[in-house]
């Protein structure tokens, strides 16, 4: 019987011929991303545990994003509870200010194709963009990784996703997924793996993809994969040499070997398979609260906003940078819109820097934050109060997720975001008069 | 294998963290403290029945929605012997064996079983109701290890040489 991908991942990292989906299997983990929110608890089990040293300092990224720089008083003291933990267990890749993790954990090379990868956030999911099985985990678990460096894990049913054809001028791979999310339900994929292909999905770029992989959790998947294709494999290649080459001890997959090893055979079962054309896909939001609440923009258009957000580890890349300022290019937000954008991290906060994005888009009006989680785990950088309404480009519009649970918060592409804040309403990014 | 017999609580598909929990109740002290409001907005009466010893039957998506470890936590507090439902949501199924309940999955028996009546389980084997067998699927020795320890943390001690 033929594999899923995700089936040959795990198979390949435990060394076996094959695995079936409802195997209770233990895989040898490559690499587990802590973050700042959770490091007290997880120090907490470690020792709770009895351990005394980290199976692999090389495999453990530690990265503080949530709450950097501190919003709150008692902050710093997960900085002081992960930096003694640091020095107790010898960690070597320590992100201190960044940018969020999920972004740094692909940008930063600790991520290659064919990698097994956990993490304490659930949108650890996002790693399935160069290939990789990643998912999120709680801290009890993760104290146990850290000491014996084993994870068990259930084989997941994978659902295939195919998309073909070319995507229509204003669709971006938000739209794509929240499209996804909306046929699927919140709990569609839980337990599943996603497994994306198609014409479409190849062109997509690595952040892109990213996008998508990153929403998986949001239909209850437990992953998302992409096949790794040359794209893939120059972006990890180049991002070995990021942040001082942090990445650079992890094993590094060619284009053959990918190939061989974790494309899907033909004969592969899926649970099922859900085609669809890239031509039928429209700019859509995901409408408050849930995430599957999904309407085009042009069901919406009209709605009076208060602000707009342009980050988060969902979409807060260069990509997605350039695409709000090629909305915004000349143009101005509107006089009562606060438009923030937040870097997805230090490197695309530099690059956005030298390409000139950054002066379109302080030029129209945005408000520039240092490069973190920001507003979208709803801490710091714009809280709302009751009866505000905020387009945003993150993951989650769940009650009180950005302040008040009377905050109204819909979620969309750049591209769309960036056009709602000229406007002052939504508007489908096609939509803006040529001068506002 | 372990086997035992015990009393059913049938509850039906979807039943997520906030009905095995609700949120007002997730900042008292202990798990004891929670575990009288177990499945308050579904049965309110509920918790109050349960025995030590008895099983809970339900259909698919078991535990979904947040990823609270109280959940699974005042469900083994109360007694419960192990939950056998169609599904599990993930964070739930594994914040269950860390916390050392034991969870079967069964996609059949929720829709014959009767509330009260009783059923027997050998586990890694099959559940025994009415003389008829439903399949279930064998727990590898790694996880029976965490649940028998009572959860990873006891696992892990143990492990290390302290308990």
């Amino acid at each position: 019987m033929g594999q899923t991908m995700v089936e040959k991942i795990l198979a390949r990292n435990m060394g076996v011929s094959a695995v079936k989906p409802g195997d209770i299997v233990t895989v040898n983990v490559d690499r587990v991303m802590l973050d700042d929110i959770m490091i007290p608890f997880i120090v907490d089990k470690f020792h709770e545990m009895g351990f005394k040293k980290v199976w692999d300092p090389d495999k453990v990224v530690l990265i503080y994003d949530h709450l950097v720089p501190a919003s709150q008083q008692d902050d710093t003291r997960h900085y002081r509870v992960g930096d003694a933990f640091v020095k107790e267990c010898g960690l070597i890749h320590v992100h201190r200010s960044d940018g969020i993790c999920h972004q740094l954990m692909t940008e930063a090379g600790y991520v290659k194709p064919g990698d097994v990868v956990l993490g304490t956030d659930s949108h650890t999911t996002t790693y399935g963009c160069v290939g990789a099985f990643s998912t999120g985990i709680g801290y009890t678990e993760m104290a146990s990784i850290l000491g014996t460096g084993t994870l068990w894990v259930k084989v997941p049913e994978t659902i295939r996703v195919v998309i073909d054809g070319k995507l229509p001028g204003g669709v971006m791979s938000k739209d794509v997924i929240l499209r996804l999310i909306g046929d699927l339900g919140a709990d569609g994929a839980t337990y599943r793996a996603l497994e994306f292909a198609g014409s479409t999905v190849e062109e997509m770029s690595v952040s892109s993809r990213m996008t998508m992989a990153n929403m998986a959790i949001e239909a209850g998947a437990k992953c998302a994969v992409f096949m790794p294709d040359e794209k893939t494999l120059k972006y990890c290649e180049e991002s070995e040499k990021n942040y001082g080459g942090n990445g650079s001890q992890t094993f590094a997959m060619s284009l053959e070997q990918a190939e061989r090893e974790l494309r899907a055979d033909e004969d592969a079962v899926y649970l099922r398979t859900i085609t669809y054309r890239a031509e039928d896909f429209q700019p859509v939001m995901a409408c408050p609260s849930q995430v599957d609440n999904i309407c085009s923009v042009s069901q919406l258009e009209g709605t009076a906003i208060d602000q707009v957000f342009i980050g988060s580890c969902t979409n807060g890349r260069l990509e997605d940078l350039k695409a709000a300022a090629s909305v915004l290019e000349g143009k101005k937000v509107a006089p009562f819109v606060k438009l923030i954008v937040t870097p997805a991290s230090r490197k695309v906060y530099e690059d956005a820097l030298d390409c000139g994005v950054l002066q379109t888009l302080i030029k129209a009006g945005a408000i520039i934050t240092h490069p973190g989680c920001g507003l979208c785990c709803g801490r710091t950088g714009g809280i709302l109060s009751d009866g505000e309404r905020v387009v945003a480009t993150n993951n989650r519009n769940f009650l009180g997720r950005m302040g008040t649970s009377k905050v109204e918060i819909y979620l969309a592409s750049p591209m769309t975001a960036a056009a709602c804040a000229v406007a002052g309403r939504i508007v489908p990014a096609g939509g803006l008069p040529h001068e506002v | 294998m372990e086997q035992f017999t015990g009393r059913v609580w049938v509850l039906g598909d979807d039943i997520d963290t906030d009905i095995i929990i609700p949120t007002e109740y997730l900042a008292m002290k202990t798990i004891d403290d929670m575990k009288q409001y177990a499945f308050s907005p579904l049965r309110p009466e509920l918790a109050g029945q349960i025995q030590p010893g008895d099983i809970i039957v339900a259909g698919k998506n078991f535990g979904c929605g947040s990823s609270r470890e109280q959940a699974p936590e005042v469900v083994k507090a109360l007694g419960i012997r192990c939950v056998i439902a169609g599904s599990f949501a993930r964070i739930f199924f594994r914040n269950a064996i860390n916390n050392g309940l034991l969870l079967i999955e069964q996609p059949e028996l929720s829709g014959d079983v009767t509330e009260g009546d009783t059923i027997t389980v050998a586990v890694n084997q099959d559940v025994d109701y009415k003389g008829k067998k439903y399949p279930i699927a064998a727990l590898p020795d790694n996880l029976v290890e965490i649940i028998e320890a009572g959860g990873l943390v006891k696992a892990m001690r143990r492990r290390n040489g302290l308990d």
